[in-house]
């Protein structure tokens, strides 16, 4: 690497690295080291999940009949409009436009919370149906929206909601912790930190942010849409 | 401390032979290469020591030596692997004709159940020179059938039967191990199989069925459970048809053939949502929790039984039906 | 060097750059944090240790009469996953890896100091999770989890050795994370991918392997605590789950795990063998390519551990043939540094003579994975002592003896001190011999039918496992003498030089101790690895 002192003062450039190209191509790197390892985190949730799908065919896709796909398809709206955004924010940062960036990192923020405000009000809806796994967990055939349930093994039935919840809250959970990088992004971009010589935290954090969306445009077919309008 | 220092074990069944023949091998090629290593070390570390041999010769390496030393023991491995895997193979395909046992393992006991009636705990005897099947699955944890003379050991599940077959060469008195950990007394589910002479075996035999054989107790459940309120054999019944139905395909509701086999067979009684038969409804309701599978393996046995003529009384140790080969391997 | 050391005290370095309990547990010194993982990791081992020399002592008898089985089962529970989990896994990476690889490359620090530091606090927070599930009563379903006697019906503290796991299984990823980065992008002009030590070669495999698998026994482990929890049936088949699922992704980590313990050692092995020969490692390019090709192929046989639980025959016979391929490049290793002595320049000292009982154990080690790799003979030996003889060839006498070879080699650069040469030779040899009688016996009672995990047994194994026992006080003897003149050297042993080897590597090119930050100027690298000209280097320490 050469050694440019000019590029060494950088106030961003940690001691230990000798430029910033060099600190950028690193932090990069691990960024998408880490995005691999989380696929294979949620990698090891989608085998079990799979696995139990073919076994146990009818009681999930009962289950995913019994989704609301209506709140599915605005959460995906929403947070595909989250990762436009956020593209938009990095781009912003990229030229040295503060205040768009920080206004997309807000819209970020807004429609990220708007997605756990609806998944909130889904587990909410889950709740109150007895579908949460547990003690109280139970099948209602007696609601027409559970009719799909009819033949139905409960156990198999509890095994797709609690690898509903399970998927599902993980990736609330990551979606969570995003919320607080930008919330933390956000408050640095106010203060004018970044500019174009150095943005990467606002790219790396883009990187995550587009990574939870993949997540969730896996989730959202396997567990909503297949086997949607199979009928018995 | 009695000092005895065994260093083989016995060599009791048809299998033990084989295996013992590749292990030999194995023995012989590990004893070279380790040798070999060794000297070569050895030597090289004398003959070039620092006092002896000060200025070392610097190479870089020969592709020669590497395609050498990376094909000889892969050929070698091969050979082990498709030996290995012959053996294996013989393993897992009970021969027609075996003497049909079954077993129940829990924590911390074994319990082998004889077609005709017989019941062992942690004992098993078997005839000399015969084939052995045992079919056997867990009350509640993983456990693991291992008799070191015969050199088979299947481990036996929860949920689902198992097979394992043997076939004894010497009479006597043979070790049986628990080899999955179990929980607390895994160390004390030990027994014995006791192989015995044809003559004895009969003896033994006709000693002991005081409770009837299994397929007449399976009768019996089968008739106080009411299964045969729905399986009642005739057009119109609410439940399929089980006579002649052991080995056969079956189609399940959602168009995809299963064989009907000991698996089957059990997960239809225990969880029937999942094994609706083509043109019935899903209306049979799961036994999960209320038979055994002491109980399942009679009902299990009485269906075997249940001829396609329907008619006929299952006799007491009557053998499955010729034309089985039960695929318990499938996962269902 | 033809320089006389200069004494450690009126210099600075990584060592008194700074004082008080703050500026190490605060740190980001790579150098300060190896340190950290040295004390922790020592620990552990001496618990794991501890149970094991227990576990060997109840195994004198045939009875049960030391402990109750409830106990004893606990006992070889937690003797597993405190060595597994805290010794054998982190052990060699974090504290050679963590200490060497920024200077081997030329670095001043590795690429994230910051979360450097955080895994080891990860290490110690799950470390401390799980050692509280011991002593709260312990955990009886073997370090293995099986499913459902982990899910359903054990009655133990599994759920916080799950998460005391869980915890440790992010501090290797994220140290993974960060040797993959650093090795990326942080070395210094001129360092080549193939001018890299295998040391670095090794342990950059080693942590694909850590970043990729350990993900994946995280959220096993997540779903056994669900399941014990929750009783959703997962793995459980009274509630419709399926325990064979739980085997499959528990050995799809733990497979690989065993070879994040063993490439780092190999590592360790390449550079001892080259100092103390004198030579360029033999066939480096198949040295550096076997270590990728372990990692890739590592996760492709997982199967070999469940060939007789159940799964499809002909699964069984893909990993069987699979497994026999895996063989291959840890074989081609051992010729390599076989080959490497031939006709070099060789010296007997401690850390070689680690080196040497390394490819004399890992042989016999290896060849026997052979034996379980064949279906035929595995089926017979499965869950026997077979097993645990198998693998404690590689974990201690492959494992331990790099890391110890490993330690005395870089001891001089890590303290600035020299050890005591005599005691090291006799612990060596102690160690050697002590390892192959506790663990040769195995062999034979394992093929003798002795099961594994069992508290008591039939009289006829008595004198074998009174043998193994003998090792074992012969093996701990040994053990115990490396901690003692270790810590002794700190403060009476001999001041070192900045190379008392002679050896080639960026690492011996600093004063001993290091610096804070490595090198006083970026080094340019212009030569290949173990650029050795005839022995002509100085070698202070005959």
């Amino acid at each position: 690497m050469s050694h440019n002192p000019e590029a060494a003062s950088h106030p961003a450039l940690q001691h230990h690295f000798d430029s910033m190209e060099q600190q950028h191509g690193a932090t990069t790197l691990g960024m998408w080291l880490f995005l691999v390892q989380e696929i294979m985190f949620f990698g090891g949730l989608f085998t079990v999940y799979l696995v139990y799908r073919v076994k146990y065919f009818s009681a999930f896709a009962a289950g995913s009949n019994s989704l609301d796909l209506t709140w599915g398809a605005i959460n995906t709206s929403l947070l595909i409009g989250s990762s436009l955004t956020m593209a938009l924010a990095v781009h912003a940062a990229q030229t040295g436009r503060r205040k768009l960036l920080v206004l997309f990192l807000g819209f970020t923020m807004l429609l990220g919370a708007g997605f756990l405000g609806v998944k909130a009000a889904e587990y909410h809806e889950k709740f109150e149906k007895h579908h949460v796994p547990g003690a109280s967990f139970k099948i209602d055939l007696n609601d027409p929206g559970q009719k799909g349930f009819k033949g139905v093994d409960a156990n198999n039935a509890q095994l797709f909601f609690s690898l509903y919840f399970a998927m599902t809250g993980m990736h609330a959970l990551h979606m969570v912790i995003g919320l607080g990088i930008l919330g933390v992004l956000l408050v640095k971009s106010w203060k004018g930190h970044f500019s174009p010589e150095y943005n990467s935290p606002v790219e790396l954090t883009g990187l995550y942010w587009h990574f939870v969306d993949i997540v969730w445009i896996y989730l959202f077919p396997l567990l909503y849409l297949i086997d949607r309008y199979h009928h018995y | 401390m009695r000092f005895t220092l065994p260093l083989f074990p016995d060599e009791a069944s048809t299998m033990a032979g084989r295996v013992d023949a590749l292990y030999f091998y194995l023995l012989a090629v590990t004893a070279f290469f380790s040798v070999l290593i060794f000297v070569t070390v050895l030597a090289f570390a004398v003959k070039y020591r620092r006092s002896k041999h000060p200025v070392p010769v610097q190479m870089e390496g020969s592709m020669p030596l590497e395609v050498a030393w990376s094909v000889i023991p892969l050929g070698l491995s091969m050979v082990m692997f498709v030996w290995g895997a012959s053996i294996f193979f013989s393993m897992n395909r009970p021969p027609r004709g075996a003497l049909q046992i079954y077993a129940v393992s829990k924590q911390w006991m074994w319990k082998f159940e004889h077609l005709d009636g017989q019941r062992e705990i942690n004992q098993l005897h078997v005839p000399v020179g015969r084939d052995v099947r045992l079919t056997m699955i867990s009350q509640d944890v993983i456990h693991s059938f291992y008799v070191p003379a015969f050199r088979v050991k299947q481990d036996v599940l929860p949920g689902r039967y198992t097979t394992i077959w043997f076939q004894a060469t010497k009479p006597g008195s043979y070790h049986l191990f628990c080899a999955e950990y179990c929980g607390t007394n895994h160390s004390g589910m030990i027994g014995q199989v006791v192989v015995m002479e044809p003559a004895q075996y009969q003896i033994w035999l006709s000693g002991g069925a005081g409770e009837g054989s299994l397929a007449a107790n399976g009768q019996k459940l089968f008739r106080d459970l009411a299964c045969d309120t729905c399986h009642r054999g005739d057009t119109g019944s609410r439940g399929p048809d089980l006579a002649g139905l052991f080995g056969k395909p079956v189609t399940l509701q959602a168009g995809n053939k299963v064989v009907a086999d000991d698996s089957y067979i059990r997960d239809s009684i225990v969880n029937p949502a999942n094994k609706v038969v083509f043109g019935y409804q899903p209306i049979m309701p799961t036994f999960q929790g209320q038979i055994s599978e002491e109980g399942l393996l009679q009902l299990l046995a009485y269906i075997k039984s249940l001829e396609a003529s329907k008619t006929a009384a299952p006799a007491p140790g009557a053998a499955p039906p010729a034309a089985v080969v039960p695929q318990t391997r499938k996962t269902k | 060097m033809s320089v006389a050391p200069q004494a450690a005290e009126s210099r600075t370095h990584y060592l008194n750059a700074d004082y008080g309990i703050r500026s190490w547990l605060l740190t980001t010194d790579h150098k300060r944090i190896a340190l950290l993982y040295l004390v922790t990791v020592t620990l552990f081992f001496a618990v794991g240790g501890f149970l094991a020399v227990l576990i060997r002592l109840e195994l004198l008898t045939p009875v049960g009469d030391l402990v109750s089985s409830d106990t004893y089962n606990r006992m070889f529970t937690m003797h597993g996953i405190t060595m597994v989990f805290f010794f054998l896994i982190p052990s060699v990476p974090t504290v050679l890896g963590n200490f060497l690889i920024p200077m081997m490359i030329g670095a001043k620090d590795m690429a994230f100091p910051r979360l450097n530091l955080a895994s080891w606090y990860m290490l110690l927070a799950g470390g401390a999770i799980t050692l509280y599930s011991l002593v709260t009563g312990g955990i009886d379903t073997g370090w293995t989890f099986y499913a459902p006697l982990s899910t359903t019906f054990s009655n133990t503290h599994v759920i916080p050795a799950a998460v005391g796991i869980l915890i440790a299984g992010f501090s290797s990823i994220f140290t993974g994370l960060n040797f993959i980065v650093t090795i990326h992008r942080m070395r210094a002009p001129g360092m080549t991918w193939f001018r890299l030590p295998l040391f670095v070669w090794a342990h950059y495999a080693a942590s694909l392997i850590m970043v990729l698998g350990t993900p994946v026994v995280a959220i096993t482990l997540v779903m056994v605590a669900l399941e014990r929890g929750l009783h959703i049936g997962i793995f459980d088949p009274r509630l419709g789950g399926d325990p064979i699922l739980f085997q499959h992704m528990f050995w799809f980590y733990s497979h690989p795990a065993v070879y994040i313990m063993i490439l780092p050692s190999m590592g360790v092995v390449s550079e001892l063998v080259a100092c103390f020969a004198r030579k360029r490692v033999f066939g480096y390019p198949f040295v550096a390519f076997s270590s990728l090709a372990i990692a890739v192929f590592g996760f492709l046989v997982w199967g070999h551990h469940m060939f007789v639980s159940g799964q499809s025959v002909y699964a069984a016979m893909v990993f069987s043939l699979l497994s026999f391929l895996v063989a291959i490049p840890s074989a081609v290793k051992v010729f390599n540094w076989t080959a490497t002595l031939y006709k070099g320049s060789i010296a007997y000292n401690t850390p070689m003579l680690y080196a040497f009982g390394f490819i004399g154990l890992f042989t016999i080690g290896g060849l026997t994975g052979l034996f379980l790799a064949s279906l035929g003979v595995d089926v017979h030996v499965t869950d026997t002592y077979f097993i645990v003889a198998h693998f404690h060839y590689i974990m201690v006498g492959g494992v331990v003896m790099g890391y110890l070879g490993g330690l005395h080699f870089w001891w001089p650069k890590i303290s600035g001190r020299l050890y005591p040469e005599g005691f090291a030779k006799l612990a060596a040899l102690i160690i050697f011999v002590g390892f192959n009688l506790t663990f040769f016996p195995q062999f034979i009672l394992g093929y003798l039918g002795m099961p594994r995990r069992y508290h008591a047994y039939p009289e006829e194994f008595q004198v074998l496992n009174v043998m193994s026992t003998a090792g074992a006080s012969v093996l701990a003897v040994g053990y115990l003498l490396p901690f003692a003149y270790l810590l002794w050297s700190l403060r009476y042993g001999p001041v070192a030089g900045p190379n008392p080897w002679g050896a080639k590597g960026l690492e011996w090119e600093t004063p001993s101790p290091p610096p804070t930050f490595n090198f006083d100027h970026p080094p340019v690298v212009v030569e290949e690895a173990y650029a050795y000209h005839g022995g002509q280097e100085d070698d202070v320490v005959a």
